[in-house]
């Protein structure tokens, strides 16, 4: 399919390498594969996360530890040909380098950083990410999950995560507590007695990624194990926000992954003697969908060069999030249509991401908040409680 | 050891490709350029050798300005240094007049070994390796599944109908690689970073010491006379198995010689 405005052509020539490398290893290791694991409900992560530590791509926004230090355009761009892939294979790498590497990259302790990025950098060590709580989502300032020092100075940490991508899988939790000191961060080996996580089954989306809970019964953990550089609810905020940046762009490549099977399908499709591509309803939907694609990575692009720039803010993002995750649905319902049956099964790709993408509007803060945070942004009246 | 791969920028296979109408050469701008498949083999045979006995890998290509996306390529995955000819003389030049300039710039820039791809997906022709090794004076050693270096000496086996053959000789030498021979690396991000501060060095037809009567459109031995688009594909024949499908298939096979 054409990239008809030639958005492409605004990137360097090491944006369209680490693009047309990643498009590479999704298609050599990932499409072939995707449509079993998400019928099995599986992600083997053993097995892609070495991969993808050898090609650079855990951490690789950040600087040093192992990682690449990409600039924020190519970190979207590398979401984006992940999430062509599928939602669950981008979910993972935005857990592993924005949610937990980032924290421990950002606010840790000497220590913390030498035992664990360069091991998550190289994909032998998974990571998760404690935030939301089973009653506590879009309002985790109210989160139940506490830790107190005992006299020893070691903490004792109780509670209960959910949606934890990741969760089962990982080697290190980064959880998010309340303490006498208002929220911190923790960096928990998941090995550490009191730390269990089950898996969350049932899901229709995102179903080739591992979702859990986590849960916390008197995990006794050393005063070193607390996030020395953050307090307060900014410090999870802050790594959402970069999740959230991944996202806007990584939907982009889940909507063109749509677009482009409804394309061909259309051409190939002969209904009334003529491909239905022929047919004007159908050149309709397309024809929309191209604009919403277009127009999702316009965004994305221009977002993406606000953070290189350094100055992009948590509303610039929230924009980007509601805009391009709702545009990405409406393109892939669309292109449901289009397939007619076909788009019902796993033998094309559309049915797969129109579920996740169920999951990637309401995770990293609905729509509904992203919403509400453009509304204040307009109004400067704040509508959340 | 000196290691210098030839790596050409070819149409991505994978869209439409085209010839220009005004000088009957492929038109390169139509499509996008990608290293030529066969050449990533020899990028990786290359830096496996490398990495076993030492030295440097120099990537080479000619081509137009655009062509450095892929030196750009060959770098991210690992090679040391780069020499790009391009040179508005030296458009359209065929095998011969390619397997001329390459020469010279190698000459000029020195190798104990050169790698490249069997063919290319464009043109085709996959002469190159036996041309440069001719003009070059040195061993061809091509199609090789497997190379094995010692010291000076350097042995392939050679692909061919029936197996493989043993294929000896002694440094410098010309190898060409089949897809066979190994599975190339992806370039890592970090050495996508780190390609931005290797060295290409821009060489024209003069700083190769290139006679440019041997090369371009009129410096060729071989043109194209005349072109067409591919027909549309006919329909099928819809053979009914009416209990004789086996012969009816057998019938079909022979009828196009392949039985």
């Amino acid at each position: 399919m054409d990239d008809l405005l030639r958005i492409d052509d605004a990137l360097s020539e090491e944006q369209r390498l680490i693009r047309d490398t990643v498009k590479e290893f999704v298609s050599d290791r990932v499409l072939p594969h995707v449509g079993d694991w998400f019928e099995d409900a599986s992600f083997p992560a053993r097995e892609l996360a070495p991969a993808l530590g050898e090609l650079g791509v855990l951490g690789m926004h950040l600087e040093g530890y192992g990682c690449a230090g990409l600039d924020a355009v190519a970190y979207g761009v590398a979401c984006r040909e992940l999430e062509a892939g599928d939602s669950g294979l981008r979910s993972f790498v935005s857990v592993q380098g924005s949610l937990a590497m980032f924290p421990i990259w950002k606010y840790g302790s000497a220590e913390q950083k030498e035992e664990w990025l360069p091991r998550m950098a190289s994909g032998e060590a998974i990571g998760c990410f404690g935030l939301t709580e089973p009653d506590h989502g879009s309002d985790p300032a109210g989160m139940r999950t506490h830790a107190k020092q005992d006299p020893s100075g070691d903490w004792i940490l109780n509670g209960a995560k959910m949606w934890i991508t990741n969760g089962s899988i990982a080697d290190v939790a980064v959880v998010w507590a309340q303490t006498e000191e208002g929220i911190r961060g923790f960096v928990v080996p998941t090995d550490t007695p009191g730390f269990s996580a089950p898996e969350i089954h049932k899901k229709m989306s995102l179903r080739a990624s591992v979702t859990s809970s986590l849960y916390f019964d008197d995990v006794r953990l050393p005063a070193a194990a607390v996030l020395p550089g953050v307090r307060g609810l900014k410090g999870p905020l802050s790594c959402l926000s970069e999740a959230r940046f991944g996202i806007l762009w990584g939907v982009v490549g889940a909507a063109r992954a749509c677009l482009e099977s409804a394309v061909d399908y259309s051409r190939s499709r002969v209904q009334f003697d003529r491909p239905i591509g022929g047919f004007q309803l159908t050149q309709e939907k397309l024809a929309w969908m191209y604009v919403g694609l277009g127009q999702s990575q316009l965004t994305a692009l221009h977002l993406g060069r606000l953070k290189d720039a350094g100055s992009i803010t948590p509303r610039q993002i929230s924009f980007g999030k509601l805009a391009n995750v709702r545009a990405a649905l409406d393109i892939a319902r669309q292109a449901r249509t289009v397939l007619g049956g076909n788009g019902i099964t796993l033998e094309y790709p559309v049915i797969r991401h129109m579920n996740n993408l169920e999951s990637v509007l309401t995770y990293e803060g609905t729509q509904e908040i992203h919403t509400l945070v453009l509304g204040e942004a307009l109004t400067g009246i704040p509508a959340y409680r | 050891m000196n290691i210098v791969v030839c790596v050409k920028q070819v149409p991505d296979t994978a869209t439409e490709r085209k010839l220009r109408s005004d000088d009957k050469t492929l038109d390169r701008d139509a499509a996008d350029g990608v290293v030529n498949e066969l050449d990533e083999y020899a990028v990786e045979e290359a830096l496996r050798l490398k990495e076993a006995h030492g030295g440097e890998v120099t990537v080479l290509t000619m081509g137009p300005d655009k062509a450095s996306e892929t030196i750009r390529k060959a770098l991210a995955m690992g090679a040391d240094k780069a020499v790009h000819l391009v040179d508005d003389a030296l458009h359209g030049s065929d095998a011969l007049g390619t397997s001329y300039a390459l020469a010279q710039t190698l000459k000029k820039i020195g190798f104990d070994l050169v790698v490249l791809g069997s063919e290319s997906t464009d043109a085709r022709t996959g002469v190159l390796a036996a041309m440069l090794a001719e003009r070059l004076g040195v061993p061809q050693l091509t199609f090789a599944n497997k190379v094995e270096v010692n010291g000076t000496s350097i042995a392939i086996q050679r692909v061919t109908d029936y197996g493989y053959d043993k294929v000896e000789a002694v440094l410098p030498a010309v190898v060409s690689v089949v897809e066979k021979i190994n599975e190339p690396r992806y370039p890592s991000f970090k050495g996508i970073m780190a390609a931005k501060k290797k060295p290409v060095e821009k060489l024209g037809v003069a700083d190769a010491e290139i006679d440019v009567a041997q090369v371009g459109l009129a410096g060729s031995w071989s043109e194209v006379a005349d072109f067409a688009a591919a027909p549309p594909r006919a329909a099928g024949t819809v053979v009914k198995d009416e209990g004789d499908g086996g012969v009816k298939a057998a019938d079909f096979l022979a009828s196009k010689k392949f039985v």
